[in-house]
């Protein structure tokens, strides 16, 4: 059940980043070039997004468990530290540089390929890489 | 041409759907990366498997359907060098700083994290400021 569950949801997801345009380098770009040509239908996306999930966040908050399943798996991480604020800089200079984050990533190795399965395959790299630093007690 | 602003509205709407729907039916935390990063090593590989097919069976149908060069319009511009140190930087940002604008910036801050506010605030800022630096300082 939470299999099926799960497939449709990355379903539902996938349509979102293809109907948003959230999928388009070029448009995400051109959200975050506040300087240029400013494209403000990625905040529509975000803003979509999380106007829409709150409440069912909030609605979920008031049940003891998950109406498929025993326990809601939350983050356990809740401080800010270095590696939050560091991973987001990093993070935040990838998608500024090529305009790809993992979601479109998914979507666009099976759109385009060619030009994805380069960004994919070093973004797996890149987790390996830093799954062994982190192992290394950095 | 439908207006790009709804057509965003519904995407972010479908994105938010699938992302609280999935925590209040099983209790998971729809964020690409944790997903990615989990169903390449870890417990409960098999749900996260399926929600990455239906991300590419929706893909697919895209494919069989509708306009995939509006949809990845600006990837065929992007050089091999760029593709390759971007896709570095997002793997390891994402899974150093726990998340990305799917599980820190749909998941986190529609459950009030203040991790994910903080993380959203930064990735943004740093993207805005790196689009910058390349269009318009010189860079590109």
């Amino acid at each position: 059940m939470k299999t099926l569950i799960a497939f449709l949801a990355g379903l539902a997801f996938g349509f979102g980043l293809l109907v948003s345009g959230m999928s388009s380098p070029d448009k995400v770009l051109s959200f975050l070039d506040l300087a240029g040509a400013w494209d403000s239908s990625l905040a529509f996306v975000m803003g979509g997004a999380v106007l829409t999930a709150t409440p069912l966040f909030l609605l979920a908050r008031r049940r003891a468990q998950p109406l498929v399943g025993v326990a809601y798996d939350d983050p356990d991480r809740l401080t800010i530290d270095r590696k939050l604020v560091i991973g987001a800089v990093l993070f935040g200079l990838g998608w500024g540089l090529a305009g790809i984050c993992p979601g479109p990533a998914v979507v666009n190795l099976v759109l385009a390929p060619g030009k994805t399965a380069a960004f994919v395959i070093a973004m797996v790299a890149g987790i390996m890489l830093s799954a062994r630093l982190r192992r290394g007690g950095a | 041409m439908p207006e790009t602003w709804l057509l965003a509205l519904a995407g972010g709407v479908l994105i938010g759907l699938a992302s609280g729907g999935f925590y209040l039916l099983a209790g998971e935390i729809a964020g690409i990366t944790g997903v990615v990063r989990r169903a390449m090593s870890g417990p409960e590989r098999g749900w996260r498997f399926a929600f990455l097919g239906g991300m590419v069976v929706a893909a697919l149908i895209w494919l069989a359907t509708a306009d995939v060069a509006a949809a990845t319009a600006g990837l065929e511009t992007l050089s091999l060098p760029i593709l390759i140190g971007a896709g570095l930087l997002v793997g390891i940002g994402t899974d150093l700083g726990n998340g990305c604008t799917s599980g820190h910036g749909v998941c986190g801050l529609s459950r009030f994290s203040l991790r994910s506010l903080v993380a959203v605030g930064v990735f943004m800022a740093v993207g805005v400021l790196t689009v910058w630096l390349v269009r318009h300082g010189g860079l590109a």
